[in-house]
């Protein structure tokens, strides 16, 4: 096995050294667009998508520099200034990871800007929108280019505001604001475990810097780098919604569909994925067992999120579900150590492609449909609109693995790879792909086969030219990245200097045992699909379902369980506190003050004002003082 | 003799100090006092001549003094209430309370 | 034995015109006999080796303060007398009681106490002689003090001239301003002259007017006030009847 190179510093001043610029432009886009407010509504969005753009360029040229260097050469840190003075650096680790990031989030992401100039056409908040975008497309470039834990903590905490923001974008929905208050909360969950790690990080070795983890690490005792390594799992599922800390993705689809397919399906919660396979070389070394841990989380997210994908009729649903179980494979990919890194970043990659393909055309679909969700209100929209059917189709071909599109190929990749290391994992994964073929099918029968269910009032047409272009775009990425990136290895020896490799580079089989299995259960989950869904009337009213069908209904009772395991114990905890607060402690401090303001009410009407009561007391207190002086001093 | 100036100056204050309490001509009540800084002089004095002192007298003329001064500001402020409130009770100035 | 009986007199005038002036309810009987205390006292004090006190006592006290007493009663009203209504609850009672108190605990004080023969003055005044003795404590080891009472006293001088000075806060009005005044007000002619019936003080007898009308203008506010207390009034129902409305007026 080959290990990462060393990271060297940047010193020739090419477009590497200033690639802050990426993380600048949609930060002074955000800036402007926010600080401004209501004087760009006109011209805001040409604003945010040049932003957009003026980043991929510069991720562009980049890449294209970090081509020209020698394998050796690849990784380039670019210091920036001192953060903390004496305690970290701000800089970024320019790498073909860290690139290959840059380039989806952008690339997509200005994609989607795009495709969100039609989207939001109609809403009178378009530029606030932007500003959110682009202040996520920032915060997700520091997370991903910072050389650094605690930039990319600061990138990790900026992408998770940025998706509060969007996700609650209508916030005068109820619906809404609490799914973002959801995904912050859950969110938060994660970033205290992330948080947890950077500090054992920091008393164990004292920096965050990848440079000098890499020569640190290895001096680490076994149980303290499994501890880091699980805090940063925590951290990592509940950034991309693994398993336990998933609940909030599904509710997330609240948010406009441009969000859901940038942040929710492409990049952001993919920002798991990328913490693992960037914390691999120091904290999840091949076969410990926190790397085992990484591995069953995303089988068991595999599975659970096809599951859910199964049940739902909201369109957006369905396919966070199935992101969901996508970002399963990948963690899956990134807990089986170097010879999974390739297939977890290509199947991101090309996850990122047809899922925001599929999520943009389910946008497309909203949009002629009046932003009708229900899938049970679609059917036979496929000629109605022939370029959201066709390039959502090249998406859904793509996702259940069709022979020769991008999904094939790295699904694949990976799921072989897991049946070499893990004969369990594997299969599971292997059954979760039959699944997908299934739910994925299901989608694509309801809303674009079959009879047309629609409501009254709709009128279901085209999108226009703005947003069906990134669709095409995208759907050409969808057919064709998978093959190039995974056929000759070409992203396994990419990424090595930054990840490392296995020693033996693997070859792709066209007609392995797992492949064929996987092959023959989505082609059986699909018949299944045409059968109910397909050939068969759907009902326009959801159905009473199995006991099995109400449990993906109901995510698989994940809102019930955190309700009951946490929510409830908290608010009786809650009540507890607030219990003893009014009685015990308020009772004692308001007791004490009326008791001295009752007894300073009664005192006070000693004062009466009539200078003759006055003398008396002072006679009565002469003669008492007298008195006393008689009495004690014996006069 | 000593004591018996002394018991009679003690009987002088107790009247005076009671005159203070129970009169409320404001005119009245200063008398009052005068008389009980008169008892005070009478003391002084009689305590002068039993200890072969003379300064007990000096404290006498300096009680008078001051009672002097004392009654001139006193009744000054009398004849200003009397003149806004048109009377010189005691009791009528009783604004300054609870 | 001289001294014995000057004491004893003394001491019950003294003390029975102290009660007298706590007790009276006219102002102007109590000052007459809060004088009366200070005489006594100046007495005792001339009988206690005291003649200059004694004589301060006269000039200061029973001279001056208490002609100033007697000025600000005339100057507040001298014929108003204390209500015997106590307003205070238990403010009679109380007061005997913390007086009476401090009396017994006095008298049983100096009941209690042994005194020595007394020293007398003759060792304190020496061969100066008494008046040269108190000067010199006065102006040497009480020199000091001497001066701060002078700037008290002229401090309180300015007190009272503060005090009772009223601001005038409009032009002084010059005969002119009278004169227009009465001849814009409602009657320019002098008011007419009282009545002149024989038979009756002329003063406090209202005129007739020629046509036979009582003229009520003519009388005097305070003497019409004055003929109702004492009773003084005309026999003449018309004549009684405009008093009477004079003295209500006044009253008013």
């Amino acid at each position: 096995m080959e290990s990462p190179v060393e990271i060297v510093q940047h010193t020739a001043g090419g477009v590497i050294g200033v690639s802050w610029l990426m993380i600048a432009f949609p930060l002074l886009g955000a800036a402007i667009l926010l600080i401004l407010g209501r004087k760009t509504d006109r011209w805001g969005h040409l604003l945010g998508v040049a932003m957009s753009l003026a980043s991929f360029v510069v991720a562009v040229l980049a890449f294209f520099e970090l081509l020209g260097l020698s394998a050796e050469q690849r990784r380039q840190a670019v210091h920036l200034y001192e953060f903390i003075p004496g305690m970290a650096d701000m800089g970024l680790l320019i790498d073909p990871l860290s690139i290959s990031f840059a380039l989806l989030i952008t690339g997509v992401g200005s994609l989607i800007h795009i495709y969100s100039i039609g989207y939001m056409s109609h809403d009178p908040d378009r530029r606030r929108f932007f500003s959110y975008l682009n202040l996520f497309v920032a915060a997700m470039l520091l997370l991903v280019l910072a050389d650094n834990y605690l930039g990319l903590f600061i990138g990790w905490e900026g992408v998770g505001l940025a998706s509060y923001l969007l996700i609650g974008f209508w916030q005068f929905k109820p619906s809404a604001a609490v799914a973002a208050k959801k995904a912050f909360v859950v969110n938060r969950v994660g970033d205290f475990g992330l948080l947890v790690g950077m500090f054992i990080m920091w008393s164990a070795t004292g920096t965050f810097a990848f440079a000098e983890l890499s020569e640190k690490a290895g001096g680490l005792s076994q149980p303290m780098v499994t501890a880091i390594g699980l805090l940063l799992l925590l951290g990592a599922c509940g950034k991309s919604a693994q398993l336990p800390l998933q609940s909030w993705l599904l509710d997330a689809m609240e948010g406009p569909t441009p969000v859901s397919a940038l942040i929710h399906a492409a990049t952001m919660v993919t920002a798991g994925v990328y913490l693992v396979v960037r914390s691999g070389a120091f904290f999840f070394p091949e076969g410990s067992p926190q790397a085992l841990a990484v591995a069953i989380v995303g089988a068991a997210t595999l599975l659970a999120g096809a599951i859910i994908g199964c049940a739902k009729d909201d369109i957006k649903k369905g396919l966070a579900g199935s992101t969901m179980s996508q970002i399963g494979y990948m963690m899956l990919g990134a807990g089986l150590g170097p010879a999974g890194y390739a297939f977890a970043i290509g199947h991101l990659i090309t996850h990122g492609f047809f899922k925001a393909d599929m999520f943009l055309g389910a946008g497309s679909v909203m949009h002629g449909m009046n932003d009708e969700v229900d899938m049970r209100k679609y059917g036979a929209l496929r000629k109605y609109m022939p370029i959201t059917f066709v390039t959502f189709m090249v998406g859904y071909l793509a996702i259940i693995g069709f022979p020769l599109l991008s999904g094939y190929f790295t699904k694949d990749g990976i799921i072989e790879t897991a049946v070499e290391h893990n004969q369990v994992l594997g299969w599971l994964a292997v059954i979760g792909a039959g699944i997908t073929g299934f739910y994925m099918s299901r989608m694509i029968f309801m809303t674009f086969f079959g009879e047309k269910r629609w409501a009254e009032d709709a009128h279901p047409h085209e999108s226009p030219t703005v947003m069906t272009v990134p669709l095409i775009i995208l759907s050409i990425g969808s057919i064709f990245l998978g093959g190039y990136l995974i056929l000759s290895n070409r992203l396994m020896l990419w990424l090595a200097p930054a990840v490392g490799r296995p020693e033996e580079l693997p070859q792709f089989h066209f007609a392995s045992t797992p492949g064929l299995a996987t092959l023959a259960l989505v082609a059986v989950g699909a018949a299944y699909a045409w059968m109910k869904y397909g050939r068969a009337e759907v009902p326009a009213v959801q159905p009473r379902g199995s006991f099995l069908t109400t449990f993906a209904r109901r995510d698989l009772y994940g809102d019930a369980l955190n309700e009951s395991l946490f929510m409830r114990p908290g608010q009786w905890l809650t009540r507890i506190a607030v219990f003893f607060d009014n009685r015990g402690i308020d009772g004692v401090v308001n007791g004490l003050a009326a008791g001295i303001g009752g007894t300073s009410g009664r005192l006070r009407r000693i004062q009466t004002g009539f200078a003759r009561t006055y003398a008396l007391s002072i006679l009565i207190g002469a003669a008492l003082l007298t008195g006393a002086l008689l009495l004690v001093g014996n006069i | 003799m000593t004591a018996h100036y002394l018991v009679l100056s003690g009987l002088l204050f107790a009247i005076g100090a009671m005159g203070v309490l129970i009169r409320r001509n404001a005119i009245v009540v200063f008398m009052c006092v005068e008389l009980m800084l008169n008892a005070c002089n009478l003391a002084f004095v009689t305590f002068a001549r039993q200890n072969g002192n003379l300064e007990g007298q000096i404290i006498a003329f300096f009680v008078m003094v001051v009672a002097a001064a004392e009654v001139v500001v006193g009744l000054a402020i009398i004849v200003t209430i009397f003149r806004t409130r048109r009377s010189a009770s005691v009791d009528d100035a009783n604004l300054l309370k609870y | 034995m001289g001294e014995t009986i000057t004491f004893w007199v003394l001491a019950v005038v003294s003390a029975g015109a102290a009660l007298g002036m706590v007790f009276n309810r006219k102002a102007v009987y109590s000052a007459l006999m809060l004088g009366t205390v200070m005489l006594c006292l100046a007495v005792m004090y001339a009988v206690q080796d005291a003649p200059f006190l004694a004589a301060v006592q006269i000039i200061v006290y029973t001279g001056a303060v208490m002609m100033l007493f007697l000025f600000v009663l005339m100057l507040v009203g001298v014929d108003s007398s204390d209500s015997l209504v106590e307003t205070l609850k238990g403010q009679r009672f109380w007061a005997a009681i913390a007086a009476i108190g401090f009396a017994v605990l006095i008298i049983v004080a100096v009941g209690n106490a042994v005194f020595a023969p007394q020293a007398g003055l003759e060792a304190a005044v020496g061969p100066a002689g008494y008046i040269r003795s108190l000067a010199l404590l006065l102006f040497t080891k009480y020199v000091f003090a001497f001066e701060i009472t002078s700037a008290l006293l002229i401090t309180a001088a300015l007190g009272a001239m503060v005090l009772a000075h009223r601001e005038r806060l409009t032009e002084k009005a010059t005969q002119k301003d009278l004169s227009r005044a009465r001849f814009l007000g409602d009657r320019p002619s002098p008011l007419p002259g009282p009545g002149t019936y024989a038979r009756n003080n002329a003063i406090d007898m209202p005129a007739l007017l020629p046509d036979g009308s009582v003229a009520e203008d003519s009388v005097n506010r305070y003497i019409a006030r004055y003929d109702v207390e004492q009773g003084h009034l005309p026999e003449d129902p018309r004549l009684a009847e405009a008093i009477q409305h004079k003295a209500e007026e006044d009253s008013k």
